[in-house]
């Protein structure tokens, strides 16, 4: 591949903080006009590659280009092709809309005509009716919609967005979901979106890079990941030593694996409706209390407890 | 919907930066009335509480010139002194809008001197009130207008002198009640001083302190205008002017520096 078609690259990214570990040896690259999705708990240091990325913060080692600019050597002309909403939608809460957008056009070179068009195009994520009003009476979905408005004014290529649907109602989320994909349909812009939303991950995501303590512990694009785990996931929440289920149901035939995590046993296998009723006899027959049995297709979280051992969603088993 | 190919940004130049921080903030100052009024009723209520109490006894001391005229100057340091947009960037640092200037190519002294230019609209919009209330109460400038243009500009840029302090603590802590104390700061400096007394009437080890304070200097140039041109005053009023420049925004562009550096 082109480092034309390289929109962001990371080469052994790190960052301490005294003694903490940060970010811990990071490399990935996400290729222009492609949607990568940056998943992973609180505290993975999702926010602190971003922070990083978009040059908020100087790496402790490695190296990172964004736009093929090196993020510390090129910091402002890095600054000039990001857009960046961060976790926090970074709004002054007295002043009005219109005003954020346009001391935003201005502060990259913008004429005000150039400001007022570039509004115009933007009115689809915007509330136009709340654009003359103080920030502050904004609620938290117009706030967000702002700041990716307030990120997107200078036509940026590559769009950072930090965890965007964190705090929003369902209606919500699906809104930001729908100006993300359309941005990236429409504008061909490249978007480094972090989420700790599995969902959020699966549907938007080109490629996901799961992410925890620090390290990227698992990438590839979400069929992928899922299909690693297997096609069908059998899970049974067992009371007592999860050991002698393990054991009964290494003897079932038809399972490509067994995994305990916890009281959480968890079989793939290909054909999930067919090895249901070998597994719940064998559990039964072996005097195994089982108080939840289920069947379902693999999820990131599946691929997350795989890597890690501990559910994304949910806390630790 | 969005992407069209003429929006090509670009890094503003400097004057273009300093002018849209500027524009951002004088827009805001009549939105932090809150914050303003204050700073304009104490200096009005020292102003007449310090003439009603102690102008008869001026008349044992040696001022030279009416003790309204003499107290005028006072209200005016009390008026712009700690008066700043160090609240708002404090804000902005809490709210993350200050992250969002960072992740812009805005010239990052820009971000600074924008305020600092809100702030001089603010303390001139601030000493027009005190000097208005003063010619109310019949004090009068021998020097005509270029003198009230001079005592307003003298006071105004000590006001925006002594702005490098807030603006310091605003940037070294990010915490709004520090810097809102800042004004305690200038209380040694507020009444160690000629407030209320010439300093040949001041006993000695006051009138000792007094002759080190800068305020001594510029309540002397301030209050000269009362009787004529006095370029000696003048020029040490702005020498004080300089000298607490100098050290308070050294401070203050340091400050600003430790905060954005990629750390």
């Amino acid at each position: 591949m082109t480092p034309a078609a390289i929109a962001v690259r990371l080469e052994g990214l790190r960052r301490t903080f005294g003694d903490l570990t940060a970010v811990d040896g990071i490399d990935l690259e996400v290729r222009a006009g492609e949607i990568y999705g940056f998943l992973g708990p609180n505290g993975a240091g999702k926010s602190t590659v971003v922070r990083m990325l978009t040059t908020l913060l100087a790496p402790s080692g490695g190296r990172a280009w964004v736009g093929g600019l090196d993020v510390q050597q090129s910091p402002d002309a890095v600054r000039l092709v990001i857009g960046v909403a961060l976790q926090e939608a970074g709004l002054d809460a007295n002043m009005t809309g219109r005003e954020i957008l346009v001391t935003q056009g201005r502060l990259f070179g913008l004429a005000r005509a150039q400001i007022d068009a570039r509004i115009e195009e933007l009115a689809p994520i915007l509330d136009m009716r709340a654009l003359d009003r103080l920030v502050g009476t904004y609620s938290g979905g117009m706030a967000r919609r702002l700041d990716l408005a307030a990120a997107l004014m200078h036509n940026p290529s590559v769009l950072f967005l930090d965890e965007p649907t964190t705090g929003l109602d369902p209606p919500g989320r699906l809104r930001v979901w729908e100006e993300v994909r359309r941005l990236n349909r429409e504008v061909g812009l490249t978007l480094f979106l972090t989420t700790q939303y599995l969902e959020e991950a699966d549907e938007l995501a080109d490629r996901v890079g799961i992410i925890n303590a620090g390290r990227l512990v698992a990438e590839g694009t979400p069929t992928e990941l899922k299909r690693s785990i297997g096609t069908d996931v059998v899970t049974a929440i067992v009371d007592g030593d999860p050991a002698i289920a393990k054991a009964v149901l290494d003897e079932v035939d038809g399972l490509d694996s067994v995994d305990v995590f916890g009281d959480e046993i968890r079989v793939s296998t290909g054909n999930g409706s067919r090895a249901l009723s070998p597994v719940a006899l064998a559990l039964a027959g072996a005097g195994v209390h089982v108080r939840e049995l289920s069947l379902r297709t693999p999820t990131l979280d599946d691929v997350f407890l795989d890597v890690t051992g501990t559910h994304l969603e949910g806390g630790s088993t | 919907m969005t992407g069209t190919a003429e929006i090509r940004a670009r890094k503003a130049t400097f004057v273009e930066d300093v002018w849209a921080i500027a524009r951002r903030s004088i827009r805001q100052l009549p939105r932090d009335l809150p914050t303003v009024v204050p700073a304009l009723m104490i200096p009005l209520f020292f102003l007449v509480v310090n003439i009603g109490s102690l102008q008869s006894a001026a008349a044992f001391t040696s001022i030279q010139i009416s003790y309204k005229a003499f107290q005028l100057p006072v209200a005016i340091v009390f008026a712009v002194t700690g008066v700043s947009r160090a609240p708002a960037l404090v804000l902005d640092i809490q709210n993350g809008y200050f992250d969002r200037l960072m992740t812009t190519p805005v010239s990052r002294r820009a971000l600074l001197l924008g305020h600092m230019l809100a702030d001089f609209v603010l303390v001139v919009a601030l000493i027009v009130p005190v000097l208005s209330l003063g010619f109310v109460i019949g004090v009068r400038f021998p020097t005509g207008p270029f003198g009230v243009a001079a005592f307003i500009l003298i006071g105004a840029s000590w006001g925006l002198a002594y702005t490098g302090i807030p603006y310091a603590i605003a940037l070294k802590t990010g915490n709004p009640g520090a810097v809102n104390s800042s004004f305690l700061l200038f209380f040694p400096f507020a009444f160690l001083t000629t407030a209320y007394l010439p300093i040949e009437n001041m006993t000695g080890w006051l009138g000792a302190i007094a002759g080190y304070n800068p305020v001594t200097y510029l309540l002397a140039g301030l209050r000269s205008l009362f009787v004529s041109w006095q370029w000696g005053e003048l020029g040490k009023a702005l020498l004080a002017i300089v000298g607490l420049a100098a050290v308070s925004q050294t401070l203050s562009f340091r400050a600003l520096q430790g905060r954005v550096q990629q750390k």
